[in-house]
């Protein structure tokens, strides 16, 4: 077992992290309060590579493997979490695209991803379906050589925005099999967004309902075959996973780092606050749960890179630790700064607000558990 | 025109410095090393000046330790054409690098060399003029605008009273000042496309440069503590603090 970074990998997490450090971190609280879209920033990052990530080269792509990638997300997610996690989202569309698209497909939608001259949105989750996505009941009925669409999808990051909507819709029947993926283009007639969801945070990023209300698809548009977007939808899940653990890691570092540099600072009852034992403890819980975290997220990105059989659980046993250990951190880091930790004028409590929402989506952490129990039952049962 | 332009690994300038506990220099174990900023601007001026067409070749030189050829990679990804290693465990003085830098301008007869104007790590500002006197060539330091016209150059210099422009003989040691430019971040393909590029590894030895020091470091120390201000009564006690303590009155 090595430890280790590559050269490679040094030399990438560098690039993220000055790039985080210089053209995110210094607006990341104005993106905050003003709910502003850093487009510009975004596109500056596609420049870096950073739009596409573990897209392949002829369409602009970096192609990376999951593992650089946490390493890029994780560097990011220290700079500006929202605006970081939103690119891990527009990542994961054009790898679907890249990964199950055709000839055509590529060639039309990636280079234009890769640049980020065209932003992506991935819509699985609906009003009616979040856990349970194979539930979901956004119809696509075809006719032609179009597939006719009704239905909303909700939580949508980007969604107003964005340039492609990366949809997943029903062409079947009930259950994951009659579910297909559609490159649902912002100039669709019939398509509508929902007005701007107010949220506890990922402010930099827009959030809305995409309403689709007889919205003329080509057939053109479909990625892989009819009944294949949940195998898709779930393929994309494991990387999502790893992306957003990475998110939580890189923002947990961000407060750490602010929590022992205030705790070697801010005096009370005559002594620094590092020199109370209860703080050092504190601390050196954070740095630990700190570095499990990393290394689970850097575990499961590896298992994911050689296709292992447990790459799905490991990616949930990481997405679920790394995502409670980094609200956790963020949360302590705030209890540090007494007061202060609680202002908008510290960055504690927006990392808190940005990091909570990391246990919800690419799964709740509760169908994290679901996925690790089924599988350790699963074999307990194959081995019986 | 062939450009040369060396790239020091130092301690990256986020770091806290820390000094060895024997005085003897400081702690460079476990601490993230990058390229000396200065000279990332003498890199991204050098592949500018390549991308306008002024240039054909822009050759990245680091003299240090194997771990200087990652340096070198960063200057490759920001998009310098190859590189040279000088390899070396021993710290050189400005000397010893400016006749490296001599020994392979003879040999590479670059038209410019674009040299830090410091390394932030000794801060010695001594390396670019010392390579320019040894090779006999003209030199314009701290460069914030550098233009090649033909077999001359014209330098703007940074200078105490404001900016100084002069015209210089090619070929000429430029040393860069912070306002040159603002460097590039390399991107992830040119830091794949960087490992395909060419380092060529060499020594002080096979250059003919005798790397001993001619210098002896005494003692290393931390800057002494900023004590606490103290607030005085009234004037009179002030210009008494200033006359006796201070002595600045």
């Amino acid at each position: 077992m090595d430890f280790t970074l590559s050269e490679d990998q040094a030399a990438f997490q560098d690039a993220a992290q000055r790039f985080a450090a210089a053209e995110l971190a210094p607006h990341a609280a104005e993106w905050d309060r003003s709910a502003h879209f850093p487009v510009a920033e975004m596109r500056k990052a596609a420049e870096l590579g950073f739009a596409g990530i573990y897209v392949a080269e002829d369409v602009g792509g970096s192609a990376l493997t999951r593992t650089d990638a946490a390493l890029i997300f994780e560097a990011l997610a220290e700079g500006c979490t929202s605006t970081a996690a939103f690119l891990s989202i527009h990542n994961m569309a054009a790898w679907m695209i890249d990964r199950f698209g055709d000839t055509d497909q590529r060639q039309t939608w990636l280079p234009d991803l890769t640049s980020m001259a065209k932003i992506a949105s991935y819509c699985l989750t609906e009003p009616g379906s979040g856990s349970d996505a194979a539930a979901l009941t956004t119809k696509a009925v075809r006719d032609g050589d179009d597939y006719v669409l009704n239905g909303a999808k909700a939580f949508i990051s980007g969604a107003g925005v964005s340039d492609v909507y990366v949809t997943m819709v029903r062409t079947g029947g009930a259950g994951p099999k009659g579910v297909s993926c559609l490159i649902v283009p912002k100039d669709t007639l019939g398509l509508s967004f929902g007005p701007p969801e107010r949220k506890m945070g990922w402010n930099s990023q827009p959030t809305a309902q995409v309403i689709l209300e007889n919205a003329r698809v080509p057939v053109a548009n479909r990625v892989g075959a009819e009944g294949e977007g949940f195998k898709i939808a779930m393929a994309g899940l494991d990387g999502g996973r790893i992306n957003i653990a990475a998110c939580s890691l890189g923002t947990a570092t961000s407060a750490l780092k602010a929590a022992l540099a205030y705790m070697g600072e801010r005096k009370a009852f005559g002594q620094k606050l590092g020199q109370f034992q209860a703080l050092q403890f504190k601390a050196a819980d954070m740095a630990t749960q700190l570095e499990a975290a990393r290394l689970m997220t850097y575990r499961a990105a590896r298992s994911l890179d050689a296709r292992s059989p447990d790459a799905t659980l490991h990616c949930a046993m990481a997405k679920r630790f790394a995502t409670d250990a980094g609200f956790d951190i963020c949360n302590d880091a705030l209890q540090i700064h007494g007061g202060y930790g609680y202002l908008n004028d510290f960055p504690l409590e927006r990392h808190v607000r940005d990091v909570r929402v990391h246990q919800i989506l690419e799964g709740t952490n509760e169908i994290m558990r679901v996925i690790i129990a089924r599988k350790l039952l699963g074999d307990l049962a194959a081995a019986s | 025109m062939k450009v040369l332009v060396p790239v020091k690994r130092v301690i990256d300038y986020n770091v806290k410095v820390r000094v060895k506990p024997d005085g003897s220099g400081v702690e460079t174990q476990n601490v993230k090393m990058s390229m000396n900023p200065f000279d990332e601007i003498s890199v991204e001026e050098a592949v500018r000046m390549k991308e306008a067409g002024v240039v054909d070749e822009v050759i990245a030189v680091s003299i240090g330790p194997q771990q200087a050829q990652e340096t070198i990679r960063t200057a490759l990804a920001m998009g310098a054409d190859r590189g040279i290693l000088v390899k070396t465990d021993d710290n050189l003085e400005p000397l010893a690098v400016a006749k490296c830098l001599k020994a392979l301008a003879d040999k590479e007869e670059p038209g410019m060399l674009i040299v830090g104007k410091q390394a932030i790590d000794d801060d010695s500002n001594q390396t670019g003029q010392m390579t320019a006197a040894l090779l006999g060539w003209a030199q314009a330091t701290f460069a914030s605008v550098i233009k090649v016209d033909g077999d001359h150059a014209q330098v703007t210099r940074e200078v105490d009273g404001g900016l100084e422009t002069i015209k210089v003989k090619l070929p000429v040691v430029v040393t860069s000042d912070l306002r040159l430019n603002e460097p590039r971040y390399a991107s992830l393909p040119n830091i794949m496309k960087a490992k395909k590029k060419p380092i060529d590894v060499t020594s002080p030895e096979e250059l003919g440069v005798d790397p001993a020091p001619r210098l002896q470091v005494l003692n290393v120390a931390e800057p002494p503590k900023r004590a606490g201000g103290t607030k005085v009564e009234d004037v009179a006690q002030l210009v008494d603090k200033l006359m006796n303590e201070a002595k600045v009155i």
